[in-house]
């Protein structure tokens, strides 16, 4: 078994036009930079796209949008892009947005095998129209549920802190966010990793995600980690 | 009338000890500044965090450490981290005790709207649906009036709503209100508001009931 692939344009190579591809991060935070870069020069276009937001102008999945790569996002937040809403406005763009625990739940789902889930986000809203309602009585009380379908996807790319050969991937901090439940989503899921172990280095307690989930993963480089709103206090003098 | 940091402190009286709190984007962000001395609550950023601490020192940030605005941020003794899905998945079971958010619109049966404004640029509804649909207790931080001078208390919202029938109680810049199937309830009038200036500004069904208290701050 090898799933070591030696850098982000091998691991993307077989990713086609048109292909729907679940991305992991929050905002710029745990974001796949170097597979993003990957299919920027690759120039593979018509991409439906899987992730929380839509990055920045000139940062994250912003960037294959200033290429035109992406024909539709899934996304619960797209804000804090120029070139996103004009190409939305324009009609270039195709956008579906849906409550964030909803996008995550339905990568969990299938990951776990589950077909659909019921949730109450967004019951009463626009968010439900077309879909199917359900009551239950649950939790100590009565209530509606939307059933939203698991996504399914072709390819989900995920960022990790740390992996070992096998694909056993560890996360760090708020970086971790979509990564586990895209991670176990994908037909093929690619990992990237600020550091790359052999099997055994890394202690079996404290994984994430567990490498049967992933298929490929190689080492990254030159991450940059953009921070979006820095925001600091000022030390005591005294 | 309050000011926003009036409006976050008025909020912050309504913390427990013990309490596990969303704070969302705007005025509620503030209410972390006025917790009140020996109430001890557990901060959740639904992008992965239970236990948010203050903003980092200057040359201190991690990229890797953000809250649910992106800003940077640390952690506290006992801060745990967590995914996406379970972040969703506990407030969806209800172990998040308070959410509080601001609203473009509150509707006198707790219907909220805060997500989008046809015909403008719509960024999206991120967290808010899911932390409505599910919240045991939701307090609205927003001003009483739009620009235009319009109440923002209605009888039904004009913008797509975010959540059916959820809000539980309103602080605005005039005064504390109880949304209870009879409406608007005001329980308490900002320092320099009388009654006469919130009927004013109330579109929805206002409910006084004697004597109103001023706001103790």
């Amino acid at each position: 078994m090898n799933k070591v692939y030696t850098d982000a344009a091998a691991a993307v190579a077989d990713i086609q036009d048109g292909a729907t591809l679940m991305l992991g991060g929050f905002g710029l935070c745990g974001i796949p930079e170097n597979s993003i870069a990957a299919l920027v020069a690759k120039k593979v276009t018509g991409l439906t796209c899987i992730s929380n937001n839509a990055g920045v102008d000139d940062f994250g999945i912003g960037l294959m949008l200033q290429q035109r790569q992406v024909k539709k996002m899934i996304s619960s937040y797209v804000g804090e892009n120029a070139e996103f809403e004009r190409q939305l406005l324009s009609g270039e763009l195709e956008v579906e947005l849906i409550p964030q625990g909803t996008l995550a739940t339905r990568c969990l789902a299938a990951g776990y095998g589950m077909p659909a889930i019921f949730t109450p986000a967004g019951v009463g809203t626009e968010v439900a129209q077309g879909k199917e309602v359900r009551r239950f009585e649950f939790n100590g009380e009565e209530k509606d549920y939307l059933m939203e379908y698991a996504f399914e996807a072709d390819f989900a790319i995920v960022k990790a802190w740390k992996g070992d050969t096998q694909g056993n991937l560890i996360y760090k901090d708020t970086a971790r966010n979509f990564n586990p439940m895209m991670a176990m989503a994908g037909k093929i899921t690619i990992a990237e990793v600020e550091e790359l172990v052999p099997a055994g280095e890394l202690d079996p307690n404290f994984i994430h995600t567990p490498g049967i989930y992933v298929h490929r993963i190689f080492q990254g480089v030159n991450y940059e980690k953009r921070i979006e709103q820095r925001t600091v206090r000022k030390r005591s003098t005294e | 009338m309050l000011d926003k940091n009036q409006i976050a402190k008025r909020i912050a009286q309504e913390l427990r000890d013990g309490m596990y709190v969303n704070l969302g984007i705007g005025i509620p962000t503030l209410v972390a500044n006025y917790i009140p001395s020996g109430v001890d609550v557990v901060l959740q950023s639904e992008n992965g965090l239970l236990g948010m601490g203050p903003f980092p020192f200057e040359g201190e940030e991690d990229p890797d450490l953000i809250n649910a605005g992106k800003q940077t941020i640390t952690t506290v003794p006992g801060s745990v981290f967590f995914d996406s899905a379970m972040s969703f998945g506990m407030i969806r079971a209800g172990k998040v005790d308070l959410t509080v958010l601001g609203a473009m619109e509150v509707a006198d049966n707790g219907d909220i709207a805060n997500w989008k404004i046809p015909g403008k640029m719509v960024k999206g509804m991120g967290g808010a649906m899911d932390l409505v649909a599910s919240a045991k207790n939701i307090i609205v931080a927003m001003q009483h009036v739009n620009k235009a001078g319009e109440s923002k208390l209605l009888k039904q919202c004009s913008l797509p709503i975010t959540g059916v029938g959820c809000v539980k109680k309103i602080v605005t810049e005039l005064g504390l209100f109880d949304v209870t199937e009879r409406g608007f309830e005001l329980r308490e009038l900002a320092p320099g508001v009388t009654v006469e200036e919130v009927k004013a500004k109330t579109e929805g069904r206002l409910v006084v009931e004697g004597d109103i208290p001023v706001m103790n701050l």
